[in-house]
């Protein structure tokens, strides 16, 4: 039952996110033909039901998995549909639904294998806190040295892949905080990232998944997963 | 034979029998089986060949013989917590393809159209 999709699917990993997710499915499905698609990342609230009301392809996890985790799922479901483009956004009304086409052009046109939208580039009106922005310089850092990409955002969880990256990440993707993971990859795979400008807001309900606490934690484990992921070998 | 032959004989041999009863019953798998029993084998033979035990403390350079009997126990306590690392890496990695699967298979079957029962 391999059916081939022409439209993109957008994926939103949704944990206890039910008072934000609901509005922006129905955004999405108002504004755009993409098929929208949220894993429920385990939630204990209402997350599930108000996506699949709001119109949602809905996957459920029957526990919490981690961001990285609940991603791949629907790259897993991607996959198996036949889609050959995939954008990801957050559950939490963070990304800009409008910034949706520009992240995807590069990947319909065939110009880029993935394409990374960055709160950096252009002009911008995002705050960042310190701590985070020595964060995402040290990554910055970490990844343009060690790959060749000119990236500003290496955080960023506002994203498009193209069908090489859906079948790869559907085998290898990196359990929690993927993104930073996801540079040395597609650098090993050789394909072609590109970054656009977008708008990104402060979160409108619950809390960053990284905490000052975890921060230290983050650092580590992603550097150490990151230097790794350059000397494994991918069967 | 000293007090202390004795006691280390008796700890490692009932601690062997206990290993072995426990894979008997099934509560314990051989494959996890097998780093205890080697630990306990290798501590047992030391405590009854003493000077087995002296010989090989000597050429290691370690004065006090009954100190290499510990530095086994731990290398094998090290060796067996890896191993634990390992088998739970493992078992995350299943445990997370399971989760992955049970969510694409929901999925699968109410777009079928088909009543599904909503875990609780």
């Amino acid at each position: 039952m391999k059916i081939q999709h022409d439209t993109p699917i957008v994926v939103i990993p949704a944990y206890q996110e039910e008072r934000s997710v609901g509005d922006l499915v129905r955004s999405l499905r108002e504004r755009y033909p993409y098929d929208v698609l949220v894993v429920n990342d385990g939630s204990t609230d209402r997350t599930s039901e108000s996506a699949r009301e709001a119109g949602a392809i809905v996957l459920d996890l029957p526990c919490n998995l981690g961001i990285g985790g609940a991603v791949q799922t629907a790259f897993l479901y991607a996959r198996d549909h036949g889609y050959d483009a995939v954008v990801r956004i957050d559950g939490d009304g963070q990304h800009e639904v409008e910034d949706i086409p520009k992240v995807l052009e590069p990947i319909l046109a065939g110009r880029a294998d993935a394409v990374i939208g960055s709160r950096f580039l252009g002009e911008t009106e995002y705050r960042v806190s310190i701590p985070r922005i020595f964060g995402i310089r040290f990554f910055r850092l970490l990844v343009n040295l060690t790959t060749g990409y000119r990236v500003t955002d290496p955080t960023s969880g506002f994203f498009a892949i193209n069908r090489s990256l859906i079948e790869f990440y559907s085998h290898h993707y990196p359990s929690d905080y993927p993104e930073v993971d996801a540079f040395i990859l597609m650098h090993r795979l050789k394909s072609r990232a590109v970054e656009v400008p977008v708008r990104m807001y402060d979160r409108a309900e619950g809390k960053s998944s990284i905490t000052a606490f975890r921060a230290v934690y983050y650092m580590v484990k992603v550097t150490l997963s990151y230097l790794i992921n350059r000397i494994r070998r991918f069967g | 034979m000293n007090r202390v032959t004795i006691f280390s004989i008796c700890a490692s041999a009932g601690f062997l029998l206990y290993i072995l009863e426990m894979v008997r019953r099934r509560k314990l798998r051989e494959e996890y089986s097998i780093l205890w029993l080697a630990g306990s084998v290798v501590i047992l033979v030391l405590s009854i060949k003493q000077d087995w035990l002296v010989g090989i403390a000597h050429a290691a350079g370690i004065a006090y013989p009954p100190s290499f009997l510990f530095l086994v126990g731990i290398l094998f306590i090290l060796l067996i917590l890896i191993h634990f690392s390992i088998a739970i890496s493992k078992l995350h990695m299943m445990n997370k393809k399971m989760a992955q699967e049970i969510a694409l298979m929901k999925n699968d079957i109410s777009a079928r159209g088909e009543d599904f029962p909503k875990h609780s």
